[in-house]
């Protein structure tokens, strides 16, 4: 596989951001309660981690070790607040119902850590397409979760109603469990369970190993 | 008055929860729950740091970039975001020296943990809700030690179990990340119990 093929493909189900790496799982589950905010969401993280890539592999020769981070963070937070004035002036009602969470871009840790883990140490146009990538890895997961937690906990997808509420005369009593914060705990949970039965490398060992039952032992024995 | 502060001090710490309610901090919250101890020491640094940032920056918001604030007619809110952060880097900065000089027993109980706050998305998160809903700056003083404790609370409870937790059998695939997070869904409901309380 080329090496850009790799960057690109590689963290969405390899090396993905919010399953493995643990990255930017605080936006992950606050926002993905209806599925047109979690688009709007993935689209600006995804814009801001391919640019701050970008621009962080440009002047990556000129940065002093030392500052590095604070140079990183002003970069980040420059285009956190760009994305930020453009949503406020095309679609207020939404930035309204992301309130702090576009801000909070800034601190996600995707856009740190792939500028830090991998902008640093390669050239622009693959950086870039490694910012791209695990916006999609971040994305994948979001919509995921997004999709049945709309499904079930309102009966539509996208907005248009699948299943017809039984508040409006139809048969579907909505579960308003996933429409907590709650459930999207568990949602992840058992994706991350599925993409590991799937994956098995990422299988995470076990600290103990628990011995076997005395008594099956002995049975066997027998 | 007491009562109101008060209430924006229980609201904080368990109504609304920063770290079970609103997910922030997630990422270090569900890194660095696998033992006790240092959750305790991470929890202090949060509840410090955030007490400190939430009313400093509220200070900076009030007097400097809220609009007519500088002079009238200004407008800097959309510098916001890098004042913020840059404060909390600096403070978080500061406050390192000051421990290593005068509480060095702190410091190095706080270890690697007080850096790492600079990024971590509960201060940030706190410090924008105080702006998003105006506190005063006597509240936000409020406000900010009461998130802190409560997304100390949180990371104290969740390590506990996870402690416990390392005994249990559970399926291959969900070892690790996946239990932590079916655990924290599980708090994440004793939590909303809270939600019907009204102050």
């Amino acid at each position: 596989m080329s090496k850009a093929k790799e960057a690109l493909l590689n963290p969405i189900f390899n090396d993905n951001p919010i399953a493995l790496q643990i990255l930017g799982i605080c936006s992950a589950l606050a926002v993905t309660g209806n599925l047109y905010i979690t688009l709007i969401m993935c689209v600006a993280l995804t814009t801001v981690v391919t640019l701050s890539n970008l621009s962080v592999s440009l002047i990556r020769n000129h940065i002093p070790t030392n500052i590095r981070i604070i140079v990183q963070i002003s970069i980040i937070a420059t285009l956190v607040m760009l994305v930020d004035e453009v949503l406020q002036a095309f679609d207020y009602e939404s930035s309204k119902t992301l309130s702090v969470f576009v801000g909070l871009i800034v601190t996600n840790c995707i856009v740190m850590g792939r500028a830090e883990a991998f902008a640093m140490k390669n050239g622009p146009l693959l950086s870039a397409i490694d910012g791209f990538g695990n916006g999609l890895g971040y994305s994948i997961i979001l919509i995921i979760i997004a999709i049945i937690r709309e499904f079930i906990g309102a009966g539509t997808f996208y907005g248009i109603e699948i299943m017809p509420l039984t508040t409006n005369g139809g048969w579907y009593l909505a579960n308003n469990f996933f429409l907590t914060p709650a459930s999207s705990f568990f949602i992840i949970g058992f994706t991350i369970w599925a993409l590991r039965e799937w994956k098995t490398d990422q299988i995470e060992k076990p600290e103990f190993k628990i011995s076997e039952n005395s008594l099956e032992a002995e049975k066997r024995a027998v | 008055m007491l009562e109101a502060y008060l209430s924006i001090f229980i609201k904080a710490v368990f109504i609304e929860n920063i770290a079970i309610n609103f997910f922030l901090g997630m990422c270090t919250f569900l890194a660095i729950s696998k033992k006790i101890q240092p959750a305790i020491g991470l929890g202090i640094a949060v509840i410090v740091v955030l007490g400190l940032a939430v009313p400093i920056n509220n200070l900076i918001f009030n007097f400097f970039l809220k609009a007519d604030a500088l002079f009238p007619g200004s407008d800097l809110h959309f510098v916001g975001l890098i004042c913020y952060i840059g404060i909390i880097a600096a403070l978080v900065q500061i406050l390192e020296m000051f421990l290593d000089r005068y509480i060095p027993s702190l410091y190095n109980a706080l270890g690697v943990f007080l850096p790492l706050i600079t990024v971590n998305c509960a201060i940030l998160g706190g410090v924008l809700f105080s702006i998003e809903r105006n506190l005063q700056f006597t509240e936000s003083v409020v406000y900010g030690l009461g998130a802190g404790t409560g997304w100390a609370l949180a990371i104290v409870a969740l390590a506990g179990i996870t402690e416990r937790l390392k005994y249990a059998d559970i399926p291959q695939g969900l070892q690790g990340l996946g239990i932590t997070f079916i655990t924290v869904g599980l708090m994440c409901f004793g939590f909303l119990s809270f939600g019907g309380i009204s102050l």
